[in-house]
């Protein structure tokens, strides 16, 4: 559980991202990003690329195989497909961030929650995960071939023993963060829809605060880098990649 | 919302009519067209051979499978008859209209030289993975396709439970020789395979076998 604040010194960004809006930004190696569910319910859908190389990307299989697991939380970290960290999770207040349902998309958001056209709503029209996400990978010259399987922050997907998915509603609290830490230099990708299962038929997108701040230094016994052996074995290889091992 | 687990189903087609008929070797890549309309079996000769698979729209293949669509839209993890598989548009590409296995998985990804390193030992690259076949295979075709049309794949044949603690594992098989699933083609694909070859864990029984590929029309 993170509970402490960061020293206001070593925050280098702040910024309130509103509900179902986006942004992305490239994530230099050592410093962190705090997401922060303020008014709680929140999601928060992410990608991330390699800034140097986009082609080298966040992979879901690879990350939960690793990992042994079908979620996210404090001591987890997001593979690429290289086999390298892209952002490690170093705290987390929520316990459960899903990776397996992906975002919504024009259709589905025109289903629940009925049609609001930019034309009668201004800025207030309905966005959706899927089409927020090209616009911001449209920004780094990536498209549809990029818009790979996400992580979405704050969200709780269960499976049951015969597979079936059921989402948890008021999983994330007031107040509920996270915080990942750059192993390189990452393009972060963000888009703050509901959750493609959230079944609230009101249309209440949540702002998240992001907060960028230099992290300490990667320890030997870090958390992320001892909680498997797979991870020791995933910073191995993103320290030869940054020609440090 | 109320899938069941498994749904067995066997298949009325004769393999004396397909029009097609190709036995991929062990631990090999197999990249075909296949038809709107046109019926696909992958046939697990000798048992609990994971068929590592891929599929885009033939007409424009930045439109590919989304296992993350398609387990959210069924609102269950595991493929079996009835499974309504989804492009990244949102699109029906194919059906299991047939499954005497019961269960596939579409959550564990495909092996890669990298991936192995991770789950196993730094040593590991040098072996045989899908993602090799899957680049090679890309390589040497006429599409122009590569590294970054490789998504979520299905693993057909291949058993990944997730938890209700939300761990998630790969187990011994549930299929055996001889148990097939067939799909049929909603829109013209691309159908991209790697017969896996990983031998660090049970996902072929550690040991890579051939599957067979039947077409119909």
């Amino acid at each position: 559980m993170t509970t402490d604040t960061t020293e206001t010194d070593r925050i280098v960004h702040f910024e309130l991202l509103p509900g179902a809006r986006s942004w992305s930004f490239i994530l230099r190696r050592g410093f962190a990003l705090r997401l922060a569910d303020r008014r709680g319910g929140g999601n928060c859908s992410a990608l991330f690329y390699n800034a140097q190389d986009k082609l080298e990307r966040y992979n879901m299989a690879d990350t939960l195989k690793a990992q042994h697991t079908a979620c996210l939380t404090k001591g987890h970290v997001c593979y690429s497909d290289m086999g390298r960290i892209l952002v490690s999770v170093v705290g987390d207040s929520c316990g459960w961030h899903d990776t397996i349902s992906g975002v919504s998309n024009a259709a589905l958001v025109r289903e629940r929650y009925g049609e609001a056209r930019y034309q009668e709503h201004r800025n207030a029209f309905h966005r959706d995960g899927r089409g927020l996400f090209l616009i911001e990978l449209g920004k780094w010259g990536l498209g549809r071939k990029d818009l790979v399987a996400n992580v979405n922050f704050f969200s709780k997907v269960v499976v049951d023993e015969a597979g079936r998915m059921a989402f948890i509603p008021g999983h994330s609290q007031p107040g509920a963060q996270v915080d990942l830490r750059a192993e390189m230099d990452t393009l972060v990708v963000l888009n703050t829809c509901p959750h493609p299962l959230d079944p609230n038929p009101q249309w209440s997108p949540r702002p998240i605060e992001l907060t960028v701040y230099r992290a300490e230094p990667v320890a030997e016994d870090d958390i992320c880098r001892t909680s498997c052996p797979e991870n020791g074995r995933g910073f191995a290889n993103t320290a030869i990649y940054h020609c440090q091992y | 919302m109320t899938e069941p687990m498994t749904r067995l189903t066997e298949s009325t087609l004769d393999p004396a009519t397909a029009v097609y008929d190709y036995t991929i070797p062990a631990g090999e890549p197999w990249l075909h067209e296949l038809r709107k309309g046109q019926t696909l079996r992958i046939l697990d000769l000798e048992g609990n051979q994971a068929v590592d698979t891929l599929f885009y729209n033939a007409r424009d293949p930045a439109e590919r499978y989304s296992a993350v669509d398609t387990i959210r839209a069924q609102g269950s993890i595991y493929l079996t008859t009835g499974s309504r598989l989804l492009s990244t548009d949102g699109n029906l590409m194919l059906t299991i209209l047939a499954d005497t296995c019961g269960r596939h998985d579409t959550l564990g990804g495909a092996c890669a030289a990298e991936s192995n390193q991770v789950r196993y030992a730094l040593e590991k690259r040098p072996m045989h993975n899908c993602r090799d076949n899957y680049l090679l295979a890309l390589a040497e075709s006429d599409y122009d396709m590569g590294k970054r049309d490789l998504t979520s794949n299905i693993n057909f044949f291949m058993n990944v439970p997730v938890t209700p603690e939300g761990r998630l594992t790969f187990e011994d098989g549930i299929s055996e020789a001889g148990k097939y699933v067939e799909l049929r083609a909603e829109m013209d694909l691309i159908v991209l395979v790697s017969n896996c070859p990983q031998l660090n864990n049970p996902c072929n029984a550690y040991n890579p076998t051939p599957a067979r590929m039947l077409i119909w029309d």
